[in-house]
């Protein structure tokens, strides 16, 4: 291929920046192929760390578990978050001139903070038993942003005449959103979705305070088996989650590349 | 009874009324255009009568019925935008038969009346494409058949050949005056072009400020000039200070510095003292080769300050005794009279007493 030839002190930071992001990811990866109880040297190639994976009920368990939750989740949180980004795009003036903020600051505030502040509200002022609805609840407050902050996005890189257009010709405030906002932002409501559901999946420190004794997600299983030892099958669960979330980022980074500031 | 009755109506933003006791009436099958410069009020206007704003007085009547209170979607008015609003994901089919499908037309109809229409723009070969393939001319298109489908009793059109290219604003110009005349819906056009406005429309309405300032045909508009504003908006035109010498129902004597005494058409209801305008089109004024023009009343010498050579026409910019400059439009056709016309060549002008208007100040 001709082409300018990039410096190479470029190619040295680019390199750098990924072996900084994956090498430690890379390695679970690779040792989770291990055929060592230690994570210490290379002996041979195996998948039987996997096989075991699918034979541990506990592990199971909380695997069912946490892709219920993610499902659960992330629908709740589409369908409010789709809602708040729609409102903030409307209502630009007036009182609900403050809702982005409001909507959008779960998404900076420290998970820490989140998790203690709803442990309390669940005890202290709903009197609500910890387990699968306190963790619902939990996951659809910190994905409402981000799926809210997606379809915003998008809404408003779009002409507003359209939306006029369709009034004009003849459909009712409720044909206008079927026929012609929902499919523009079908994208976006459906990356919004596979965000929520890789967050739900992935979270440890909110689920850790709001799950309570009965319910057991994938990451604090995870968490509680390496308490013991970090054993292959860590390391191998660790790496289906891992292509898990990268598949849904990937997907949702395509749906709504504007968005997600990402060009793939 | 007109087709459209605007009463009074006016709309205010914060304390600024965007348009301020308008009156206009639109007659069935007319081509009615607001012009004006940005921001005066006439696209304020054009969202009120398509149900986007509410008048915070006055009202709006279509065929006789008020307005008030009924939402964009139950007029029978459709809106052809600046952006043309197409929808991306539809095709152009799909974006021609939305209205048909909203109104809950029977689908076997639908087909038939969207090519219909697709044919009457001359895109029925695009059916299947989406927006986004099509050229802004063809966009422009699809919108118009989109709007005209549902057959409303009015079409609005906001600034639709501002976003297009000169040429194509011209051949889209010629179009729409054969669409217009072949749909038979009245049109109201908004546009800040005073050429869109003058080769469109049956009856114009000239607005400044959110008023109107003259409602009229093309040609009242552009001869006989309402005031200053017009005058200077539509076309060029020369605006000289002129004070009122002698009125009588036979002549009127005006006096402009530089310019000495000058004749013109008889106007009731002026005294002598009145200050005013005399507004003059510069193809109105004749440059007079050797003194010979019997129809030229009025008379000044000048020297020619400088000219502007535009293919069929020829600007000149003619400076007098005492500041004025006149502008002439002399057309190229006849080289004979340009002909010795270089910088600083001494000239006479004149124009006939008919020639030019009296605008009160």
């Amino acid at each position: 291929m001709v082409g300018r030839r990039r410096p190479g002190w470029l190619w040295v930071a680019a390199v750098g920046v990924y072996a900084f992001l994956y090498l430690p990811l890379a390695i679970v990866v690779i040792l989770s192929f291990n055929d060592s109880l230690l994570n210490a040297e290379w002996v041979g190639f195996t998948t039987r760390w996997y096989v075991m994976l699918f034979e541990d009920r506990a592990l199971l368990g909380a695997a069912a578990n946490s892709l219920f939750i993610a499902l659960v989740s992330a629908t709740g949180a589409t369908l409010l978050g789709t809602m708040a980004g729609l409102a903030m795009q409307r209502c630009r003036s007036g009182l609900l001139r403050g809702l982005p903020v409001l909507v959008f600051a779960p998404v900076a505030m420290p998970e820490i903070l989140l998790g203690v502040s709803l442990l309390l509200f669940f005890r202290q002022v709903l009197d609500l038993t910890l387990g699968l609805l306190s963790i619902l609840i939990a996951h659809v407050t910190f994905s409402i942003g981000f799926v809210a902050i997606v379809v915003r996005t998008s809404l408003a890189a779009m002409d507003e005449s359209l939306f006029e257009a369709a009034r004009d010709l003849g459909a009712s405030a409720w044909q206008t959103f079927r026929h012609v906002t929902l499919p523009l932002i079908a994208p976006s409501v459906v990356a919004g979705f596979l965000m929520s559901f890789a967050l739900s999946i992935d979270d440890f420190v909110i689920t850790f305070f709001v799950a309570g004794v009965g319910v057991t997600t994938l990451p604090l299983q995870i968490y509680s088996m390496i308490k013991v030892a970090v054993s292959p099958e860590v390391n191998a669960v660790s790496t289906l989650l891992m292509a898990l979330t990268l598949t849904l980022i990937t997907v949702a980074s395509r749906l709504a590349p504007a968005a997600l500031r990402l060009r793939m | 009874m007109s087709l459209l009755e605007i009463r009074n109506v006016t709309r205010r933003f914060g304390r600024l009324a965007a348009v301020d006791r308008v009156s206009l009436s639109v007659d069935a099958g007319e081509f009615f255009t607001l012009v004006g410069p940005s921001g005066c009020g006439k696209t304020t206007l054009l969202r009120m009568i398509a149900g986007f704003e509410e008048p915070d007085e006055g009202d709006l009547l279509l065929d006789g019925r008020p307005l008030a209170g009924i939402p964009p979607e139950r007029r029978p008015v459709h809106t052809v935008f600046q952006s043309y609003a197409l929808f991306p994901h539809m095709s152009v089919a799909e974006n021609v038969a939305f209205p048909l499908q909203m109104a809950g037309t029977p689908a076997r109809d639908i087909d038939g009346r969207v090519r219909e229409a697709l044919e009457l723009v001359h895109l029925d070969d695009r059916a299947q494409h989406l927006p986004a393939q099509l050229s802004g001319g063809q966009k422009q298109r699809v919108a118009l058949a989109r709007a005209l489908i549902g057959k409303p009793r009015l079409l609005l059109l906001d600034e639709p050949l501002a976003a297009l290219d000169a040429k194509l604003r011209e051949q889209i110009t010629g179009e729409l005056i054969a669409l217009q005349r072949a749909v038979g819906i009245s049109f109201v056009f908004v546009t800040h072009s005073q050429h869109e406005a003058l080769a469109l429309s049956h009856r114009l309405a000239v607005m400044n400020c959110g008023h109107v300032e003259q409602v009229g045909s093309p040609e009242e508009i552009y001869a006989r000039p309402a005031n200053r504003f017009v005058a200077g908006f539509i076309g060029t035109i020369n605006l000289l200070p002129v004070e009122v010498r002698e009125a009588t129902p036979a002549a009127l004597r005006l006096f402009a510095g530089g310019l000495g005494e000058i004749i013109s058409t008889p106007q009731p209801g002026l005294c002598t003292g009145d200050r005013g305008t005399l507004a003059l089109r510069p193809e109105q004024v004749r440059i007079i080769a050797d003194g010979g023009d019997p129809m030229t009343e009025n008379r000044a010498r000048g020297s020619v300050r400088d000219c502007l050579y535009l293919g069929d026409v020829t600007v000149y910019r003619i400076a007098i005794a005492g500041g004025v400059v006149i502008e002439a439009l002399l057309a190229n056709r006849d080289p004979g009279v340009n002909r010795f016309l270089e910088r600083d060549a001494p000239v006479i002008i004149g124009w006939a007493r008919d020639s030019g208007v009296f605008l009160r100040d």
